[in-house]
């Protein structure tokens, strides 16, 4: 299992989160419809590092970005979703 | 092209005599043509269904399938062989209805025993709830003619025993809707009956070769770039489930496909206890018993994007669970093997079997976790798509731009996201 290390509660197991959706497919209330929907279905779906938006759901409720490889498992980041990832 | 010998009883009995020195490799082990009329990237249980269907049913043979591994060796060989049509929407149960009727003959059709096995699809209800949704869910078969019966507390209780039917049972059973022309067979059997009879039709299966390139011109595909060299044809077949969104991606393409891993498990073998495919309306497992005698389950996929052919404890342990409180006598069963697959999990949990936006590229994917029992009928109608440049009436509903058309098969009914199905 991954031991998520959640920036405001520290290191919790993987079933406390939960995967929202990659972060550049995040549809925002001003997107013309044809830019929500390319947001929205047209997804990278990278087979190596991915940013994402998690939500740490059975914990602090907050959400989090995690810089994260689909092949590997490795974390490289996670810090609270309105920082930016860097 | 391999001369096909034809599998019978009488070629067993001649080889038990002759030490079984009759015995040929199944398929050829080709070079790669500079040029072929399609080609198939991806050798698993669909791409070859897909290039025997062109050579048998078209006439199109000068086709070559091409496997980065082994034949069978990614998700055709990865999946708890379940096989039925008990779809509510009528886009997806008439498709998969076909493809049942195809399982029927499959054996037959290919001369090998891909050990088809329709010992019925048991979906449990446990409230009364469940149960007028299994009714509905039967009318919505019986109106186009597909079978299904819906089964009483004490019917079910008959027909699997061993299921927890007492006082305490933590998912009480109410009634079930059954399938009985649904099943499971040998999924590697089928990658093998498909491969073989596909090589005869004259089809260049061509495994470890990888397509690193898809090659275009004026909007037009021109063929293939692989680890052994390229390769032209003026039709390219996407037939990758798990990695579309990668093998699109060589073509700037972006799909609604998310990869997930789905995981399966099977126990020790045992002397036959299940004799049919267990499935409930509020649990998600699947419990069936191989051939071999080892109990087979399955659940939800791990939730996040994965290319990693592995999976988590969590999902393993929820299956489990479930399985041993609907099937008490499973739970001294030993686990000893456990593997994961890399799913393609569509926007709607439909598949993708379309022309693309680029002349001659052609996409069959999106199976989510799905795939295996479309196999016979996703290659049937993916030959014809490639065949006659036209879509089968019953993969029509499945193209490409019915996400932009708001057109979206949801019979999860959850909204356009793979994290929720």
């Amino acid at each position: 299992m991954l031991l998520i290390k959640c920036p405001h509660c520290g290191e919790r197991a993987q079933i406390e989160f939960s995967y929202v959706r990659s972060l550049d497919s995040i549809v925002t209330l001003d997107m013309a419809p044809e830019e929500a929907m390319a947001t929205l279905y047209a997804r990278a779906n990278p087979k190596g590092v991915s940013d994402e938006l998690w939500r740490h759901s059975y914990g602090c409720r907050q959400f989090l970005t995690l810089r994260r490889h689909t092949v590997t498992h490795e974390i490289v980041a996670v810090v609270p979703y309105v920082e930016a990832l860097r | 092209m391999g001369g096909l010998t034809r599998y019978s009883a009488l070629s067993l009995l001649r080889g038990a005599l002759n030490g079984q020195k009759h015995w040929q490799p199944a398929w050829s082990d080709p070079e790669p043509k500079p040029s072929y009329d399609i080609i198939i990237i991806g050798g698993g249980g669909h791409g070859l269904a897909t290039a025997y269907y062109l050579a048998k049913l078209h006439g199109i043979r000068n086709v070559a399938v091409l496997e980065k591994g082994w034949i069978g060796g990614g998700n055709t060989g990865r999946n708890t062989t379940i096989v039925r049509s008990n779809y509510r929407q009528p886009q997806l149960h008439n498709f998969f209805e076909f493809g049942l009727k195809l399982w029927h003959g499959l054996s037959d059709e290919l001369n090998f025993n891909v050990m088809f096995s329709p010992r019925g699809t048991l979906l449990l209800g446990h409230s009364d709830a469940d149960m007028v949704r299994l009714a509905q869910l039967g009318d919505s078969h019986r109106c186009d003619g597909i079978d299904a019966e819906l089964l009483s507390r004490e019917q079910v209780a008959k027909f699997c025993p061993l299921l927890d039917m007492s006082a305490q049972a933590r998912f009480p059973i109410a009634g079930a809707l059954l399938q009985r022309r649904g099943g499971t067979a040998r999924h590697d059997a089928v990658a093998w009956g498909y491969a073989r009879a596909a090589d005869a039709q004259g089809v260049d299966i061509i495994q470890k070769c990888e397509v690193t390139g898809i090659t275009q011109s004026g909007g037009r595909v021109m063929g293939v770039e692989t680890t052994r060299g390229p390769i032209s044809a003026s039709k390219v077949a996407i037939c990758v489930a798990g990695h579309s969104g990668q093998v699109a991606g060589l073509a700037g393409l972006k799909l609604p496909i998310e990869s997930q891993t789905l995981q399966a498990f099977v126990t020790e073998p045992v002397k036959p206890m299940i004799d049919t495919v267990i499935m409930s309306t509020a649990l998600h497992c699947y419990i069936s018993q191989s051939d071999k005698g080892g109990i087979v389950l399955g659940g939800d996929p791990d939730r996040f994007p994965s290319y990693a052919q592995r999976g988590m404890p969590p999902p393993v342990e929820k299956a489990a669970a479930e399985a041993i409180a609907l099937v008490p006598a499973l739970s001294r069963l030993r686990v000893v093997r456990t593997w994961a697959g890399v799913t393609d999990m569509s926007f709607d949990g439909s598949p993708i079997i379309s022309e693309m936006p680029v002349n001659g590229l052609y996409l069959n994917g999106g199976w989510c976790y799905g795939g295996f029992k479309g196999t016979p009928v996703s290659g049937y109608t993916y030959a014809h798509l490639l065949a006659k440049g036209e879509a089968h009436p019953l993969a029509a509903p499945f193209d490409f731009g019915r996400f932009a058309r708001g057109a979206t098969i949801d019979e999860a009914g959850v909204g356009p996201g793979p994290e929720a199905r």
